[in-house]
């Protein structure tokens, strides 16, 4: 059993600069958990205080029950994969992968059984004699990984560990790890900026910003639920559009733009924005739900005429990008929709996936 | 083009009025091997003229009689093999190199260490201090430890006496005088190693040890597992470079105790001096400098074919 408790966590520097701002956070037996946000939000520095490699200013971090704040990384049971991999460059890849083990004092033959198993797991069995400068990016970052593996921790942490490999191979090596999560399951931290990864491999996924946690939840509510601006602007690509409206109570209630158009607020949701009526707010429309017309519409369904700037066929859909009254928007819509830039096209806004931002407070009412 | 005069690349053959000083000047420009072997020639005149001549000039000398009239082969060599006295300077060579050596790697291994460890500006200003020895020069420094090492009047024994402890003659006899040059020679070049030291440490990825952290590395094992084996080539490069350097010592020998007592401090370079120049026999004092020619250039291919290998394997 191995959860991990961040509790209050402070990270200061010298100079007093708050790195992480006194967190919390449960993280479940098993439970594979993401850390996702933008450069300097705090998301590596928590994930070393859980290794050990940066000290706490104050709070405590548990594992297993046992508060390790004072305990140094190598008894803390933990492994870690770094994002430019660390392997040792002067040790073959079955060395790197044995050094633990071996530190531990482990029969050979042990170590030499849990080498070839995670090797065999990871499709490196024939890389074992190779030294690092020898292997690929993508070899390389499955070396890191059998290096903790072999181990069989309590936690594994990683560190941005896709960052450094190009994009087909990113995608690749992400189902790579969810599929050895999948196999040895085990408590999982994983650090990463790019959103897309934080989706698709989280059991809960941890927006931070600026040292503090924005929101925890599921991939799904996140997207579909966001809490702050900031997790509504973070999770989604392309991003969601923010629209400076006024929500205006004139015989229902409608989110006035800044052209002038008026969008009449899903009946659904009428009693949750009411008491925001007559305030200047922004709206928060995801691109796939502002899309080509239909004949018949779902109940909740706006309209709005847009004059096209530039659009960009992607295959399975085109983006529309355009400008109401100097805000950029993007709409997706069908390849076979004809958006020329310059002329107008018609487009539906699916209102009842609307999200409300109160300008204040930049929380999603 | 437009004044009809430009010559454009490619076309001069087409141009009536070609400028030939221009003209050949860019042709000598392109034909860029003898270009590059022109920019390298103020070096290679150096190297020629003052390495691979004087090292020439030696061995021809070595090969003459005493009185450079005739060739004598190797008979210096044989001669100087079967000498008692000039065992002994073998013998001393070899003790000074290797000891000095060593103590100036672990010393500058350790210095390097405190030194990495020095955070911030700090660190600056010790590199600097603890660089001076290396930037003195070392005939200058050296007269300085001679005072320090003076029987009567000297800051060191002026100290052991008040402590009420006997005074040393630190050149008075032949093992205190050994020890005595080994120990000036450690204080100069121990800053060497340790600013080679310091890069090489520097320039280990600090993940590395947070990775062996991790796996359950302690400090020794670190040290062992990571960092010894990080800085192997440049541990390797400046042991071999120093041994080379220090072999060839003459300095502090020459001012500290010119050789004495009883001939018990002699190097190579200053039996050398003494056979060659002091008693005129300049070629077999060529052949008492050229003795370790050959080991050294032995181990010095060894060494840095083991680094080149070592580099291709590791470096990414």
């Amino acid at each position: 059993m191995a959860q991990v408790s961040i509790r209050k966590v402070v990270k200061a520097y010298e100079g007093n600069v708050q790195a992480v701002k006194g967190i919390d956070l449960e993280i479940a037996d098993e439970e594979f958990v993401v850390l996702v946000g933008p450069s300097g939000c705090g998301k590596s520095t928590t994930l070393r205080m859980i290794a050990g490699l940066e000290e706490i200013t104050s709070g405590d971090i548990a594992i297993g029950g046992e508060v390790v704040n004072d305990v140094p990384p190598r008894d803390r049971d933990i492994a870690m994969v770094f994002q430019n991999y660390a392997l040792y460059p002067h040790m073959s890849v079955f060395d790197n992968m044995a050094f633990g083990l071996k530190l531990r004092k482990f029969p050979k033959e042990e170590i030499k059984k849990r080498v070839d198993d995670a090797a065999k797991m990871l499709d490196i069995a024939m890389l074992l004699d190779r030294k690092p400068k020898a292997l690929s990016g993508g070899q390389r970052q499955r070396v890191a990984m059998g290096r903790a593996i072999v181990r069989n921790p309590k936690v594994f942490l990683f560190d941005e560990p896709l960052s450094n490999l190009d994009a087909k191979l990113r995608v690749q090596m992400r189902t790579e790890i969810k599929k050895v999560h999948q196999l040895v399951p085990t408590t999982t931290v994983y650090v990463t900026h790019d959103q897309i990864e934080a989706m698709t491999l989280a059991d809960r996924v941890v927006v931070m910003n600026h040292g503090i946690i924005e929101q925890v939840g599921a991939p799904q509510e996140l997207y579909h639920n966001p809490a702050t601006r900031f997790v509504a602007g973070f999770i989604g690509s392309p991003a969601m559009n923010f629209l400076t409206v006024k929500l205006v109570s004139d015989n229902g209630l409608y989110v006035e733009l800044a052209d002038g158009t008026r969008l009449a607020v899903n009946p659904a949701r009428i009693d949750r924005y009411k008491p925001h009526a007559g305030k200047t707010m922004t709206l928060g429309l995801r691109p796939e739900h502002l899309t080509e017309t239909h004949t018949n519409e779902k109940p909740g369904t706006a309209y709005l005429d847009a004059t096209v700037d530039v659009t960009e066929p992607m295959g399975m859909e085109t983006m529309v990008h355009f400008f109401i009254k100097g805000e950029p928007v993007c709409a997706r819509v069908d390849p076979l929709t004809v958006a020329i830039p310059g002329q107008i096209l018609r487009l539906a806004a699916d209102m009842s996936n609307m999200h409300l931002i109160d300008n204040d407070t930049n929380k999603v009412v | 083009m437009a004044d009809g005069n430009s010559i454009g690349y490619g076309e001069t053959a087409l141009v009536s009025t070609p400028r030939p000083r221009v003209g050949s000047m860019r042709r000598f420009a392109r034909r860029r091997s003898l270009f590059a072997i022109l920019l390298c020639s103020p070096l290679i005149a150096l190297v020629v003229g003052l390495q691979f001549y004087p090292a020439g000039y030696a061995f021809y000398l070595s090969m003459l009689n005493r009185k450079m009239t005739g060739f004598v082969l190797f008979d210096n060599f044989t001669f100087l093999m079967g000498q008692d006295s000039f065992q002994l300077v073998v013998f001393q060579s070899c003790l000074f190199a290797v000891s000095a050596v060593v103590f100036k790697a672990l010393l500058g291994f350790i210095l390097a260490h405190l030194m990495h460890n020095i955070r911030g500006q700090n660190q600056r200003i010790w590199r600097g201090l603890l660089l001076i020895p290396w930037v003195i020069p070392l005939a200058l420094s050296t007269l300085t430890w001679w005072w320090l090492f003076d029987p009567a009047y000297s800051a060191l024994n002026w100290t052991l006496k008040w402590f009420g402890l006997p005074s040393i003659p630190f050149l008075g006899t032949v093992w205190n005088a050994r020890i005595s040059v080994i120990v000036v020679n450690v204080w100069f070049g121990a800053p060497f190693f340790m600013i080679m030291y310091l890069a090489a440490l520097k320039s280990v990825p600090e993940q590395l040890y947070e990775a062996a952290a991790i796996d359950g590395a302690g400090a020794v094992q670190r040290l062992f597992f990571i960092t010894l084996p990080m800085m192997r080539n440049i541990i390797l490069i400046t042991v071999l470079y120093s041994l080379i350097v220090t072999f060839a010592d003459f300095d502090i020998v020459r001012i500290l105790t010119n050789g004495g007592p009883q001939d018990g401090t002699h190097l190579f370079a200053t039996y050398a001096f003494q056979v060659g120049i002091q008693s005129g026999n300049i070629p077999r004092g060529a052949a008492v400098s050229l003795f370790m020619f050959p080991i050294l250039a032995a181990l010095a291919f060894f060494v840095l074919r083991d680094v080149i290998k070592r580099n291709k394997e590791i470096t990414a």
